[in-house]
């Protein structure tokens, strides 16, 4: 079924009954050219890219919850290509470019908002890594842009440029990031790989993977053992898990990342701000709500939920910038399981074992790439090959001291 | 305006009026009131509208889950957006604004969408606005954000503070109804620590409620006399308007205590509200029950409210929506409310009790095995429609309409450490799991016990658990102890347009539509209806959409089961979890010794971390900053400049392995360094890349102070004690962080040892030959003051490093300044600094950015193969030492009138420009005096056989593109001279 | 959460900081034939396991002692804290 606003009306006037569901249950067949696990955002969207632009058919995506219950419907639904560093830029603005032409490709609207994201500076040599990075994007293709502390007045004139402990000396904007419906990007890509038909399995449990002669043959799982020309990992934060069950161990440790949402309040913020001198980062959703986020909690967790200091922390650094934030009130809070890679850059490749691949490693950043993650992810899937896009995106970088370090923070998965 | 829905009784202060308005109107009302309470006794029952649908509402609720009754409370600076009237104590000139309408609330313009619902079901947004892409930032979207959102901010900044706690106990009860204030009676005459929160203004719960006695006195008394008591206990703390609004990890809870919201300001000098951290050994949940609405079409209006609030209402606050009330139930307690509404003199039409054995009342008509199906009124309740048993349809006229679906136990905090509820079919409710937060026990209503006499039971026997108490302190009264009677009723068949989530507009018909649509878990149907997601937290309406999904899909509620209930219980203001970290205080302020002093030069000062450092010191007639730069700069080279450098990391090193443990540390070697000298010294990560530099100089053999970069002091620290404790525990060094101990001063400049010599005491021999390059020692200044003095120079001049305790900071810059006037001694501050560092090629926090090697900044030769130091081995890794590889180099603009800005990229003189033909980056950048044009440092690849070359620097992002020429870093004095003057 | 310290009993965790895997302690001998490899699996690899998870915490704002705390990462329960100087010397450091 196509959606358009023609059919919206059509089935108004009709009693609703026309709807169909968004994607099929179907129970496993058993055995696939691909078995795709994890049925979150870079999951589906790997299925979505395999099935559409690489023509691979009789592929499933197995997952042990419901679909989008991970990191992608518990983010703080940002998009940007705001990197330094070649082995990051291409790969961040390939997959900004897919954004823009999302909804159109797979017929869902995922409220893509190119409403901005602007980081504030408040030294000058903040200043001076923020112009290397800007000049970066710019010299890959992308949009940068230098603001002064005037041109961000006039945005966003309630920021606290009077009694600032850190002043704000400006920010760079990439105007072309925002935000993103983020649960709609898990809807629209299952649904749109369901339409190319991707059999999406929920409710199975990947438990253990068959590996013969060094070759992997499929996986055991909770309906049974389901055999498989490739098996394609994509679980983020239980990556670790999962892959211990093929005898590895990832370069990556996972954390608890918290993020938070207001009560609805009526427009205050245009876009997406990024406080440099504390940990707050904060957009308003379509529907109201102040959605914010700060530091991950800093310990190794899998308990999908933080601790009091960082709510604080991250309160502290909103009202340093906002002070006008201090009577709304938070609504919600959440945690999610972040996959820390050693260098805070994800991996996507080929595992010594022929025939498994992993993705992974995305930290706190992984739905801004789901589009190119997917994409990318298909064509090694496909191809065998990695796309170009992700070719520094391999295992073997932290032997050959090749790290993609964007903070430069060594390898100590919590400072990244 | 009067109180014409006022009834007799209740827990208000009728001796005193409190004037407040709404929307602009003037009325009154009394002490004890809430908002929503006295807005009901005015008549007054629209008071808001909803999210989507822009429906009239009225109260549902008389307590914090209200998803209707939401208001701007307050004005100007402390207006206050989706305040609950439900909960906001009413005071004395109190003002409200209904919200989230377009127009007056009775005439709301955005009431057309509830004309449109039919096009606005559930998810419609995600099938349409996508074409053409580019409307949807431009037209869709500001439409679609305007009308969403509820209240308003002011924007203008918060103007009250907000305070943090720590608190700690034995036992901390949450909730001060019957089974608390029982558990709380317990404990403290126990002797137990303890505290007992509740979130509302009163103690007592829902005995503030009731009607039952309790032994001899009434419930409301009986919590009187109870928290008489309690008061009176020194072990016992009772923090009323507390709200615990999280449990964490390890016993510890949130708690919010709103302090000044009852006050029409806070009292001067005393926080709005106050985040209490609590440490609790033991905890009891006595977060009492909601009960639930039955959902049956236009089940939204004003006037249309739970039974236990209309309870509530009559009884506690002497109020009531309507003089004539109908009764919508499928359980006994619904009947409670109509006979507390007969003894309070309002009029009941009718019980309809969906059970066909529903109880027979003698005052007030019970029409057994019904239903209300529909209502009518336009702003509010006016009749409601009863489908009798046998089929025959009855219109009642009513004002006021209590709905009562039976109890849902408060299990949130039980679920915020991931446990999960579980279902009991008796009380067709979910209640506590087993997988409680550690140290926690569910007691009362919240664990699912209903009835009075049960609770406090349930709260005696826990805390004496808890505690340990072989013999219980106190003798249970008699109560009410009526058995649970619930027939599950969820909604009416048939109904559509029925409301489960009334903020946010879900309905039956969504919950029909998800599942048609595939969205059947859970969180699927809570995140593509919004269902739960209101500022209520889905208190009223979860449980609802989730039976009629259970029975869409042919499952049992159970195994469907709930969405995971997460902190906070009920929305919490930003600024009180902010505290007073804001504004200036947002982060602590590291002043130096020599603040006060710079201050009086005028000094300019710039944050480098928390520390606030001495940019540069302007002079009269200086009008551009670069002036006064520049002017430090030649004098210290022409003569002598002092700097404050006390916020560089101090690390005092003692211990026979000193030497041995440095030697780990830094890749260079330090095992042979002799006593009196200083070397500088580059750590590196385990990883490979440059950590951080310094000098350590050894004072006596088992004695080493080492220097760190201002930006690493307390990392580098750190590591250093993980490789004592953890890699090499053996080692005979002990070490300790002396950065604030000692005030040091960089004197730098030909002068600078005949500055030196006028304050050094006569005693120490700091002649070129006595005290050369890279020396140091324990000296005495001043006539006796204990001083170190290091010979080592960032300017790249003859300069020293000389450092008194402290608290001689302020007294020792003061000396130099005066004793060097005849060198015309020059302060200067970090920006100057920072030239004179470039001049000379010193990397800095810009070189050593966390990607650097040894190799990189041109110290590759420095780490030492021959011993094992921390990084040696993977700095050997391949692509740590590709031919390629980057090298710190100097930059010499081709033209010497261009700048050279920090940040540009550098391209081939004569190639493309573009990210995949990039040769490197300006790291530092600065005008140069004494050369007279700009210069930078910059890391190119192969940088260092490329002497001479010229690049292309470009910065598209500010618009620059110029030619520099590759030189070496050492702009000045390159085989150093100057410093071995 | 709390800490409890072996010395200086329960502290909250702000008090701390956190580094890692306790096997951190386990550094390889610089000078084995395989050192580079060693280096890397040292430096990099993690087994990440959701359950008991032997870490590394500093008291920063404390005693300056380095503390190996047992921790189940699913729930955050605490069962051991060591000092980690006990724990590397009966690991076999030494100097």
């Amino acid at each position: 079924m196509r959606y358009s606003g023609f059919r919206v009306i059509k089935e108004a006037l009709t009693g609703h009954k026309g709807w169909t569901p968004a994607w099929r249950e179907p129970e496993p067949k058993p055995a696939y050219d691909v078995i795709i696990i994890g049925g979150g955002g870079h999951g589906l969207a790997t299925a979505y890219y395999l099935a559409k632009e690489f023509g691979q058919k009789n592929i499933a995506v197995i997952e042990k919850g419901w679909i989008g219950g991970g990191n992608v419907g518990r983010n703080t639904t940002i998009i940007r290509s705001n990197y330094l560093l070649d082995g990051n830029e291409p790969f961040y603005e390939f997959s900004l470019k897919l954004w823009e032409g999302l909804e159109q490709d797979f017929n869902y609207n995922a409220m893509v908002s190119q409403r901005g994201i602007l980081n504030l500076f408040h030294s000058d040599a903040q200043r001076d890594a923020f112009i290397r990075r800007g000049n970066a994007m710019i010299l890959n293709g992308a949009d940068a842009d230098l603001l002064s502390t005037e041109q961000i007045k006039a945005r966003y004139p309630f920021l606290n440029t009077d009694d600032a402990r850190f002043p704000i000396k400006g920010g760079l904007a990439q105007h072309r990031g925002g935000t993103v419906r983020h649960d709609a990007v898990a809807w629209g890509y299952a649904r749109g790989a369901d339409q190319h038909g991707v059999d999406i399995i929920q409710n199975c449990e990947v438990t253990g993977f068959k590996i013969e002669n060094g070759k992997c043959l499929g996986v055991e799982t909770t309906k049974g053992f389901i055999g498989a020309g490739k098996v394609a990992c994509a679980v983020a934060g239980s990556s670790s898990r999962l892959m211990s069950h093929a005898g590895m161990r990832l370069p990556m440790e996972s954390h608890v990342l918290q993020a938070f949402v207001s009560e609805g309040l009526k427009p205050v913020l245009p876009g997406v701000i990024t406080f440099g001198a504390g940990h707050f980062y904060v957009s308003q959703s379509d529907k109201g709500g102040l959605v914010f986020g700060g530091d991950i909690d800093g310990y190794n967790s899998y308990a999908q939920r933080g601790n009091l200091p960082v709510v604080e922390d991250v309160c502290e650094g909103g009202m340093a910038i906002f002070p006008a934030f201090g009577r709304a009130r938070l609504l919600r809070m959440w945690g999610g399981i972040m996959d820390m890679s050693m260098d805070g850059s994800p991996i996507i490749d080929k595992t010594h074992i022929d025939g498994l691949l992993f993705n992974g490693g995305w930290c706190y950043g992984g739905f801004k790439a789901t589009p190119a993650s997917g994409f990318c992810y298909a064509h090694l899937i496909a191809r065998d090959a990695p796309h170009p896009h992700a070719s520094a995106y391999r295992f073997d970088r932290f032997e050959k001291g090749l790290m993609i370090d964007e903070k430069g923070m060594g390898n100590q998965p919590n400072l990244h | 305006m009067t109180q014409v829905n006022r009834l007799q009784g209740g827990q208000i202060d009728r001796s005193q009026s409190l004037s407040f308005t709404f929307d602009g109107k003037r009325m009154t009302g009394h002490p004890g009131d809430t908002l929503a309470s006295a807005l009901l006794a005015n008549g007054v029952r629209l008071m808001g509208r909803s999210f989507k649908y822009h429906r009239p509402r009225g109260v549902l609720t008389a307590g914090s889950e209200e998803p209707n009754a939401i208001v701007e409370l307050r004005e100007g600076a402390r207006q206050e957006p989706n305040t609950r009237a439900t909960t906001a104590e009413l005071f004395d000139g109190l003002v409200a604004r209904s919200q989230n309408r377009l127009g007056s609330l009775r005439f709301d313009l955005l009431a057309v969408n509830d004309r449109l619902s039919n096009f606005l079901t559930a998810g419609f947004y995600y099938k349409t606005f996508m074409w053409p892409a580019a409307f949807w930032e431009k037209i869709y979207e500001p439409i679609i954000r305007k009308a969403a959102g509820l209240g308003s901010l002011s924007l203008q900044d918060d103007p009250d503070v907000y305070d943090k706690g720590f608190l700690h106990c034995d036992l901390l009860i949450i909730g001060a109804g019957p089974s608390g204030l029982a558990a709380a009676l317990t404990a403290g005459r126990a002797g137990a620590d303890v505290i007992l929160c509740d979130e509302d203004f009163r103690i007592g719960g829902r005995l503030n409620s009731e009607t039952f006695a309790i032994g001899d006195a009434s419930g409301a008394d009986w919590a009187a006399a109870t928290l008489a008591e309690l008061s009176s206990l020194p072990n016992v703390r009772v923090m009323a308007r507390t709200t615990v609004i999280g449990a964490f990890d390890h016993g510890i809870y949130g708690a919010v205590e709103r302090t000044g919201d009852h006050l029409l300001a806070p009292k001067p000098g005393k926080p709005r509200q106050v985040l209490w951290r609590i440490y609790s050994k033991q905890a009891l949940l006595a977060a009492g029950a909601t009960e639930r609405p039955i959902a049956f079409e236009n089940n939204d209006r004003p006037g249309i409210m739970l039974a236990s609030a209309m309870r509530s209402y009559a009884n506690r606050f002497a109020t009531t929506a309507g003089a004539r009330s109908v009764i919508f139930t499928n359980n006994d307690d619904g009947h409670r409310t109509a006979a507390d509404l007969r003894a309070k003199g309002a009029q009941v039409a009718a019980v309809v009790d969906v059970r066909d054995n529903a109880p027979h009342s003698d005052d007030f008509e019970v029409i057994k095995g019904a239903q209300v199906i529909n209502s009518a009124g336009r702003l509010g309740l006016r009749s409601v429609t009863v489908r009798a048993a046998d089929g025959t349809i009855r219109r009642i006229n009513c004002e006021a309409l209590g709905v009562s679906g039976g109890w849902n136990p408060n299990v949130h905090l039980t679920c915020h450490m991931r446990g999960r509820p579980q279902w009991d079919n008796a009380l067709a409710a979910f209640v506590p799991g087993g997988d409680l937060p550690p140290g926690m026990q569910v007691i009362g209503a919240a664990q699912g016990d209903l009835s009075t006499a049960g609770a406090l039971r349930s709260g005696a026997q826990a805390a004496a658990q808890a505690l340990d108490l072989q013999t219980s302190p106190i003798d249970l009264p008699q109560a009410e102890d009526a058995p649970v009677n619930v027939t599950p009723f969820w909604y009416v068949q048939g109904a559509s347009r029925a409301w489960l989530d009334q903020q946010n507009d879900v309905t039956v018909k969504d919950v029909k539509l998800s599942h048609q649509e595939g969205f059947r878990s859970v969180e699927h149907l809570k995140r593509y209806t919004t269902l739960g997601m209101a500022t209520d937290q889905g208190k009223t309406s979860n449980m609802g959409g989730l039976a009629i999904m259970a029975e869409l899909a042919g499952k049992s509620i159970p195994e469907v089961g709930t969405t995971i209930f997460r902190p906070p219980y009920t929305p919490t203001a930003i600024g009180v979890l902010a505290g007073r970290h804001r504004g200036k205080h947002f982060h602590p302020t590291r002043l130096t010794p020599s603040h006060h002093w710079a201050k009086e030069q005028g000094a300019v000062f710039v944050e480098v971390g928390n520390w606030l450092r001495a940019q540069w010191f302007p002079q009269p007639g200086e009008t551009h900053w670069r002036q006064s730069v520049d002017r430090e700069v030649l004098a210290t080279r022409q003569s002598v400049g002092v700097c404050d450098v006390t916020t560089l990391g101090k690390i005092d090193v003692q211990g026979t392995d000193a030497a041995a443990f440095l030697n780990k540390v830094y890749c260079n070697g330090f095992a042979k360094l002799p006593v009196g000298k200083t070397r500088y010294g580059l750590m590196l990560r385990e990883d490979g890349i440059a950590m951080d530099d310094g000098t350590a100089a050894r004072l006596a053999e088992d004695h080493f102070v080492v220097t760190t970069t201002t930006a690493n002091a307390l990392g580098v620290y750190r590591h250093m004690e993980f490789v004592h404790q953890c890699l090499c525990p053996d080692m005979d060094v002990q070490m300790i962080s002396t950065t604030e101990a000692w005030a040091q001063y960089a004197v730098a400049g030909p002068n600078a040892r005949k500055l030196l010599q006028k304050i050094v005491d006569p005693a120490f021999d700091i002649s070129n030959e006595g005290f050369p390059f890279m020396a140091c020692g324990n000296i005495t200044v001043c006539g006796g003051l204990r001083a170190r003095l290091f010979r080592i120079s960032f300017s790249g001049e003859l300069a020293y490093e000389i450092a008194v305790p402290s608290m001689y900071g302020d007294a020792l810059i003061r000396r130099l300044m005066d004793a060097g006037k005849e060198y015309d001694v020059t302060p200067y501050g970090t920006e100057a600094l920072g030239v004179m560092r470039i001049e000379k090629g010193h990397a800095a926090g810009n070189e050593l950015n966390g990607t650097t090697t040894a190799l990189n900044l041109g110290m590759g030769r420095m780490v030492s193969t021959t011993k094992d130091s921390i990084g040696s081995v993977l700095s050997a890794r391949s692509g740590l030492n590709q031919s390629d590889a980057l090298n710190l180099v100097g930059l010499i603009p081709v033209n010497h009138a261009d700048a050279v800005p920090a940040g540009a990229h550098l391209m081939n003189a004569d190639g493309p420009v573009n990210a995949q033909h990039d040769q490197g980056y300006v790291t530092s950048a600065a005008f140069s005096p004494n050369l007279g044009h700009a210069i930078g440092l910059a890391l190119v690849k192969n940088g260092a056989a490329r002497m001479g070359e010229t690049l292309r620097l470009v910065s598209p992002l500010t618009g620059v593109e110029t030619r520099v020429t590759i030189a070496s870093a050492h702009f000045i004095d390159p085989k150093g001279d100057r410093l071995r003057a | 959460m709390l800490i409890n310290h072996p010395l200086l009993g329960p502290r909250d965790a702000a008090e701390f900081t956190y580094l890692g895997d306790a096997s951190l302690i386990d550094r390889p001998d610089w000078q084995a034939p395989d050192a580079a490899q060693a280096f890397v699996e040292y430096g990099y690899m993690r087994d990440n396991p959701a359950g008991w998870h032997r870490e590394l915490w500093f008291h920063e704002a404390g005693d300056r002692s380095w503390l190996v705390v047992t921790r189940n990462t699913l729930t955050h329960e605490i069962s051991n804290v060591e000092l980690a100087r006990d724990v590397a010397r009966a690991r076999g450091r030494s100097k």
